[in-house]
């Protein structure tokens, strides 16, 4: 179906390309990729495209023509997040939303023990795993990926139509983790990100994949900073690195969950994000970045009834 | 053949550490990676592939070399020391131990790297035969077999039992004392485990034309483009890869002189080697084209055919956008590997 709007779109002249995702080489390996149309029938969108493809979309704005990007629910925010900060320019992409009913992690499968994963089949709400050592059967819910269980709805965002159905997939609240460790002494809290943060390999792949960050070149990318560490001089470094990413992202984090996807070692690098989230949403009131081009968000922007934070920690947190 | 009660396990970690640094699979923040072992540490011999590879034991992420202190008009330069204590490494898989082989290569040639060459002469490498092979497994490609792993121990589990088998003089003395055990003990584990490898979806690549032979034809390939167009270029795949060698060397400023260490680099990034003569790697594509150059073509052609891969899968497992070795070897290879 998407395939055939696809193929339609591009006889009609509406793009030259099209950005989606193609299957690899094992059940479960979804790779983003660029179709024209010799190649089209390589596209493929299924339950493994659990990636964010919006900011490739960054490097293909110095080239001609208009591209058809296959968006996602959550992607469509991303998409305007990066619109707003003119990374993309949104004349030259058709953003073609595509429908979620939650994106499987295979990850989860591996940590409940299904091992030797040769396919998956989907049978409404259970997932038919074929292994080396025989058949397993899950719970499609159980499998998803981490991020689908803060799901930002079924509406796709200013995209320029949507084909196929959407699912929230939402279970708890978003905001859960983040005030468990708000609730915790400051001991405890530092204890937890050390654990976690420790883990770090200094890959960078959460700040690659990340849609906020999308400077042309990283200051840790630059041999001429002089803080070009590619590994950790001390082990209190690789911590620093990922609060201060946190920081530069806040108010343009749209909480697309990509970075702790990406993650080789697991650690939840979205809960710091989300720290800032909820800081900006019980400070200014609530905000989501991304929902629409051309919005200001809270940290950039000024108006005379702003709470000061400083103000706000004296009091202990009221806003007034 | 020797034989330990899992139950037994524990006992046998804290009887090594009591003379010398143990080093095992140890889970941490959900996470298991190999790590110093110490009384309570959660071992897990049931995970098959550690998130990094067992290569950190001797050729670590970060190691200090030399450190400059400036005092007036002095400098003092203080070299880092060379590791001098015995220490064991336990439950190295197949694939990780001959990844070792292939560093050796890179390190014990001339000129020999001291910090390497003293960790590989104080470490006692215990393997472990792989009970579940994942379906990213392909070590089957490059003759290794994971149901008699090397080492200077190998080890199987069967029911409730660990079996030991010496190979070196250093694996004789690390497991003297333990129970005797016959011989034929591990020979139908065996058997399964090479029956599950016989399975393997990426088993048996075709790898003809990855040699020093074809080097242009493979360097010149029109796929390369579209291949590494997707590549976020972290560095993941580099940084879990049991058999990638290459460090970068830095000096941190402590205020009062130099530190100077090593760390693992990535051809990945745009930095790497970059010099001032004129043929660095401009984009992701030259970049990715490297590491893969490398492992398949540049490696073998100066080692006698041998492949700088293991087929440990953890790149794999682990690339966020499901880039990896064997796509790599399926799209450039020759067609039967469809």
């Amino acid at each position: 179906m998407i395939l055939e709007r696809v193929r339609a779109l591009m006889s009609e002249g509406v793009a030259d390309r099209v950005l989606g995702w193609e299957a690899g080489e094992s059940a479960y390996d979804r790779t983003p990729a660029f179709f024209n149309s010799e190649n089209l029938d390589n596209l493929k969108y299924d339950s493994f495209c659990g990636c964010n493809v919006s900011k490739y979309l960054v490097a293909e704005m110095p080239k001609e023509g208009k591209i058809i990007a296959l968006i996602k629910p959550c992607d469509s925010y991303s998409l305007n997040q990066l619109c707003t900060e003119h990374r993309v320019n949104r004349e030259k992409v058709f953003a073609l939303g595509v429908g979620c009913r939650g994106k499987i992690d295979v990850e989860k499968l591996r940590a409940m023990g299904v091992k030797g994963i040769t396919d998956i089949a989907e049978d409404g709400d259970m997932l038919k795993v074929t292994t080396l050592y025989g058949e397993k059967t899950v719970a499609r819910r159980d499998a998803l990926l981490d991020k689908c269980l803060c799901c930002k709805g079924k509406e796709h965002k200013g995209v320029d139509e949507v084909i196929g159905e959407s699912e929230e997939t939402t279970v708890g609240d978003k905001f859960g983790m983040v005030a468990k460790l708000e609730a915790m002494t400051p001991d405890e809290r530092f204890a937890f990100w050390r654990s976690e943060l420790s883990k770090c390999i200094r890959c960078n792949a959460c700040r690659n994949v990340c849609p906020a960050c999308s400077c042309v070149k990283c200051v840790f990318d630059n041999p001429n900073t002089g803080v070009a560490n590619k590994a950790a001089a001390d082990d209190f470094e690789e911590n620093m690195f990922h609060i201060i990413r946190a920081f530069h992202v806040a108010g343009r984090c749209t909480d697309c969950g990509e970075c702790s996807r990406v993650c080789p070692q697991g650690i939840p690098l979205h809960l710091l994000n989300r720290k800032f989230i909820k800081d900006i949403n019980e400070l200014y009131g609530d905000y989501q970045a991304g929902e629409e081009i051309g919005q200001r968000h809270p940290v950039i922007d000024f108006t005379k009834a702003d709470a000061e934070p400083s103000v706000v920690h004296q009091r202990g947190g009221a806003k007034a | 053949m020797k034989k330990l009660a899992l139950s037994a396990l524990n006992a046998f970690y804290s009887k090594i550490s009591e003379t010398k640094t143990l080093i095992a699979p140890i889970e941490s923040a959900g996470q298991v990676d190999f790590g110093v072992w110490s009384e309570g540490a959660q071992v897990r011999l049931d995970v098959l592939k550690t998130v990094k590879s067992a290569k950190g034991a001797f050729f670590p992420q970060v190691e200090d070399m030399v450190r400059f202190h400036v005092q007036g008009k002095n400098i003092e330069i203080d070299p880092a020391e060379v590791m001098d204590e015995d220490f064991v490494i336990f439950g190295v898989r197949a694939c990780d131990a001959r990844s070792f082989e292939l560093l050796d290569r890179v390190f014990l040639s001339d000129p020999v790297d001291p910090f390497y060459a003293a960790r590989r002469a104080h470490g006692t490498v215990v393997t472990l035969a792989c009970g579940e092979p994942e379906e990213t497994c392909f070590c089957t490609n490059f003759g290794i077999d994971a149901a008699d792993p090397k080492g200077d121990v190998s080890a199987w589990i069967v029911g409730e039992a660990m079996y030991l088998r010496a190979n070196t003089e250093k694996g004789e003395a690390l497991i003297e004392g333990l129970d005797d055990a016959e011989d034929g003990a591990v020979g139908e584990t065996q058997a399964s485990i090479r029956a599950i490898a016989e399975k393997l979806p990426f088993g048996r690549l075709n790898l003809t034309g990855f040699d020093g032979d074809h080097l242009m034809e493979r360097f010149s390939d029109p796929k390369w483009a579209e291949l590494s167009r997707a590549c976020l270029g972290c560095g993941t795949c580099t940084f879990v890869c049991p058999t990638c060698q290459c460090y970068d060397v830095r000096d941190f400023d402590t205020g009062n002189g130099i530190q100077r260490y090593r760390c693992w680099d990535s051809c990945m990034y745009s930095d790497f080697t970059l010099m001032a003569h004129g043929t660095n790697r401009p984009t992701q594509l030259e970049r990715f084209r490297q590491r893969f150059m490398h492992k398949l073509v540049y490696f073998p052609s100066n080692n006698e055919g041998l492949y700088s891969c293991v087929g440990c899968g953890r790149c794999l497992a682990k690339c966020p956008q499901g880039l990896h070795i064997v796509k790599v070897i399926k799209a450039l290879g020759v067609k039967d590997n469809a």
